[in-house]
């Protein structure tokens, strides 16, 4: 049995070894992606994004608990940035969900950004995908800890939500042209603190100036994660975003806008491989020392680039 | 492709310095850690290290009962039909306990006094490819 079969069949080992595989980038699972990829597309898909320290992790745990007591499977996948200097990486967002790791109705999956920007790692789409395919009815993606431009995990989810902190109020504003345009439920977490309502406003100003998005007005809750304050509303609101989508008609042009930005940034990722593969890496590297000495600029180095592979052709 | 270690502590002791000194060692070394905190059954343990596909499991045990729970962890990894994770132990582990450690499956145990280098370079040696 190949493993997007024993995926579909419910086995939790070839699913991790899946994910495995597509953070690895081995081509040789190339048909058992676009298996999964044809006969998936039955998960809702959610992304939770916030500023470092904004309770993600532990409001994630909270969400799961709260699908799974409405008899929801979970699937999380939960990222956390790679260091620049070694590749290596320490994923500890596991360590606030861990009550969840013995339930048979939830996968949780640590991963590595490896060097990715915009807050998901290159495997997160896949990897959605595989979590799919195992039959859960939700899939979390948490983003590294987020702030202004990391928006990319728009392109992977259906529903976005937006988690901040009262005693912000600058980081509103500096977040404003951000990743909270991308939110479809907003969170105000830790709201037992002081300046929930300060937020609030800052928020609701926002949205007022933002208008609706397709006839939505995305919902802020209220809550305190460690202790479960607010998440019940909070499944809800999520729950009617996504029955939205649905009956909106707008589950086809989400998917649509997706797949386009999914395959455009393959191709780019591909296209750049395939380019500089043509050229050399020797060639390469003589264009980067004029650039580096200032006898070229950067255009006329790509140009060069782009040359070569004309006169092939 | 980056080596991904579970670093986990078993039991119920709460000195987790160690543990988080050698994940933050292993990292810098380039690989991938999952680190899940204080007082991990065996069960989570195994079903974490499962659902992240990890090529070794670090166990830490400050608290004297390592003798129950890492041949615990060996087994239920056993009773899964994982045999390709490399188990290592490591806390406040007696000499004469560690023959039967190994025996019970626990790849090495490392003791006080370990450098992390001795640590990273028995990961790199012992881990399989995958498959």
């Amino acid at each position: 049995m190949g493993l997007a079969e024993r995926v579909a069949s419910g086995d939790r080992r070839a699913a991790a070894r899946l994910i495995s595989l597509i953070e690895d980038g081995d081509e040789s699972i190339r048909t058992e992606l676009a298996e999964l990829h044809c006969r998936g597309g039955k998960a809702h898909i959610v992304g939770v994004t916030g500023s470092p320290g904004a309770g993600k992790s532990t409001l994630i745990h909270k969400l799961a608990k709260g699908w799974r007591e409405r008899g929801k499977t979970v699937g999380i996948i939960a990222v956390d940035p790679s260091s620049p200097f070694t590749g290596g990486a320490l994923l500890g967002d596991r360590i606030r969900m861990q009550e969840l790791s013995t339930d048979p109705g939830v996968f949780i999956r640590s991963m590595s950004s490896r060097g990715n920007q915009g807050g998901v790692a290159k495997a997160t789409a896949d990897a959605v995908r595989v979590l799919d395919a195992l039959g859960m009815d939700k899939v979390i993606v948490e983003t590294v800890g987020a702030g202004q431009s990391e928006v990319a995990v728009m392109d992977v989810v259906h529903t976005v939500l937006v988690v901040v902190v009262p005693g912000l109020g600058d980081e509103i504003q500096a977040i404003k042209a951000g990743i909270l345009e991308i939110g479809d439920v907003f969170v105000i977490n830790k709201a037992d603190r002081d300046g929930v309502e300060a937020a609030q406003r800052e928020l609701e100003m926002m949205l007022e100036l933002d208008g609706d998005k397709a006839g939505w007005r995305p919902p802020i809750v209220k809550t305190v994660a460690r202790t479960g304050d607010g998440i019940g509303e909070l499944v809800d609101k999520i729950d009617e975003h996504w029955a939205m989508i649905k009956r909106e008609g707008l589950l086809e042009e989400s998917e649509r806008q997706r797949s386009r930005r999914e395959v455009l940034e393959l191709l780019k990722h591909k296209a750049v491989l395939s380019l500089l593969s043509e050229y050399g890496p020797d060639d390469f590297d003589a264009l980067i020392k004029d650039v580096a000495a200032r006898k070229m600029h950067p255009h006329d180095a790509v140009e060069k680039i782009m040359e070569k592979k004309k006169v092939k052709n | 492709m980056p080596i991904r270690v579970l670093v986990a502590k078993p039991g119920l002791d709460g000195h987790d310095r160690g543990a988080k000194v050698v994940a933050k060692a292993l990292r810098d070394a380039g690989m991938e850690v999952i680190y899940t905190g204080l007082r991990q059954t065996p069960e989570q343990i195994v079903e974490t290290a499962i659902q992240e596909d990890v090529d070794l499991i670090g166990l830490s045990c400050l608290s004297g009962a390592h003798m129950t729970l890492f041949p615990k962890v060996m087994e239920l990894l056993q009773a899964k039909g994982v045999k390709d994770i490399l188990v290592t132990g490591g806390g406040i582990i007696p000499m004469e306990d560690v023959p039967r450690l190994k025996k019970a499956g626990i790849a090495e145990v490392f003791g006080p006094g370990t450098t992390s280098d001795e640590i990273i370079s028995f990961i790199r040696t012992n881990v399989k490819q995958r498959t």
